[in-house]
């Protein structure tokens, strides 16, 4: 049984390698000749005036809360999903109650405007 | 202790037979890509690098190793250096369940849909890790945005996952290619048309490719989260790019279109002259048809605007799913036929 996740986990091995070692040939062959107008953060010619990491966007924070709860849902819904012709109606109307919970969740945000963006 | 070194190279060379034709398909896509956006506006395109223009993209690979790689002086180092490791392994890796045909699998295992899942939802961490890493705006703009777009399409994605995983009762990639035997309209586009044209839409937006490429948006924010990257560190984003292109194309003629499957299967006449075509080669045109959407849809459509791709993400694509899984999981109770038996 786990052994058939053996070559997975080789894979991911080669996987961080090929990436390492483009890195490092890059590194090696190309040239190297830093300097500080070079260096600087690109914003089209003019000097960065401040730093990067400000406050941004809370509808970015929103989206991420609201993707976790369907995301969760998809966990839920994976296992049912795949069994569902063995369990009958009652697996079949037990999924229908939560999914119907659910949308009314999702019709809530959507009349609470979660999902605009301006 | 010799048998298992003795597997574990078996296994490290059918890994590079996988990988060394993807990287060269990834290679001649991006030609394949510049030729027919070059005829479809009416241009040439690359002709010059041996014949045809044939050579084009190996002199593209050698230009981009031997360009300076440039860490800004306001970038945190090591999580910018880290972060095109972390775009390219996820994309690598999700090949290891692709079945290429019956019994031509690295590792077939009852999890794959699974699998292909997880690792989809990985690559957003690459652009996150390298956006925040940069600290310049535009890639902090860019890698925001590219996270927002990934994850509202990931909902729309997983849920035409459950739709499959419905109609075949199995999370294998071989089982369910298997249950859609039969012919092609056994194959579930069908029953499942909503929840296709869902997955490809979701497809698109995942891979940031046009008409849902503002993270990039090379016309507003440069190049998006890897503006500040150069040489082989941009050809890492840019190789996963078009990995995740082939493997997005490649799930959805697994799940959709029957993968090796043929499509002239159970039809007289038509179905016997056909019969000795391998397996193999009907997958590769299926996924060929779908990387060629993908590229009628980049020379077809201008770029969505970003309030548009949230809704459409949010409003239509989600909804739709949902009524149709429940569509589904009635005609799974009911045991419509012929698909769902």
């Amino acid at each position: 049984m786990l052994e058939n996740y053996l070559p997975i986990l080789i894979f991911i091995g080669i996987g961080l390698v090929i990436g390492m070692a483009a890195l490092i040939i890059g590194a090696l062959i190309g040239p190297h000749k830093p300097d500080a107008e070079k260096n600087s953060p690109y914003e089209c010619g003019f000097p960065a005036f401040e730093d990067t990491r400000l406050p941004f966007d809370v509808r970015y924070y929103l989206v991420a809360i609201l993707f976790i709860i369907f995301d969760l849902e998809t966990a839920f819904l994976f296992p049912w999903a795949v069994v569902l012709h063995k369990i009958g109606l009652y697996g079949f109307l037990a999924m229908m109650v939560f999914l119907g919970l659910l949308t009314i969740g999702f019709i809530y945000e959507w009349k609470k405007g979660a999902l605009e963006w301006q | 202790m010799f048998n298992d070194l003795l597997l574990i190279l078996w296994i490290i060379i059918k890994i590079i037979v996988i990988v060394v034709p993807l990287l060269l398909g990834v290679a001649y896509l991006t030609f394949f890509e510049r030729k027919v956006i070059g005829l479809m506006q009416s241009r040439i395109g690359p002709n010059r690098v041996g014949p045809w223009g044939l050579l084009q993209p190996i002199a593209d690979v050698l230009k981009l190793l031997t360009k300076e790689i440039i860490i800004p002086s306001a970038s945190n180092r090591y999580l910018f250096v880290i972060a095109p490791m972390l775009t390219i392994t996820p994309a690598l890796a999700a090949w290891a369940v692709i079945p290429f045909s019956q019994g031509m699998a690295l590792a077939n295992i009852n999890a794959g849909v699974l699998y292909l899942f997880a690792l989809g939802s990985l690559s957003v961490y690459g652009v996150l890790v390298a956006g925040w890493a940069s600290n310049s705006k535009y890639a902090f703009l860019g890698a925001m945005r590219a996270a927002a777009q990934t994850i509202s399409y990931e909902i729309a994605m997983g849920f035409s996952f459950v739709g499959i995983l419905l109609a075949a009762g199995s999370m294998n990639l071989q089982d369910i290619v298997l249950k859609q035997q039969g012919g092609f309209w056994h194959w579930y586009w069908l029953p499942l048309l909503p929840l296709f044209v869902t997955y490809w839409i979701s497809g698109v937006a995942e891979t940031n490719r046009l008409p849902f490429d503002v993270a990039e948006g090379e016309s507003e924010i440069v190049a998006g989260f890897h503006v500040e990257y150069s040489g082989i560190t941009f050809a890492l984003f840019f190789l996963a790019e078009y990995i995740n292109m082939i493997m997005v194309s490649t799930i959805a003629a697994l799940l959709f279109l029957g993968g090796w499957l043929s499509p002239f299967e159970g039809i007289p006449l038509l179905g016997p002259l056909f019969a000795w075509v391998p397996g193999i080669i009907w997958l590769f045109l299926k996924i060929g048809g779908f990387l060629f959407l993908y590229i009628w849809l980049r020379a077809t459509f201008p770029r969505y605007r970003y309030d548009q791709i949230m809704r459409l993400g949010w409003k239509v694509l989600i909804p739709v799913t949902l009524v149709w899984v429940v569509v589904v999981s009635l005609g799974v109770e009911f045991k419509i036929a012929p698909w769902f038996i």
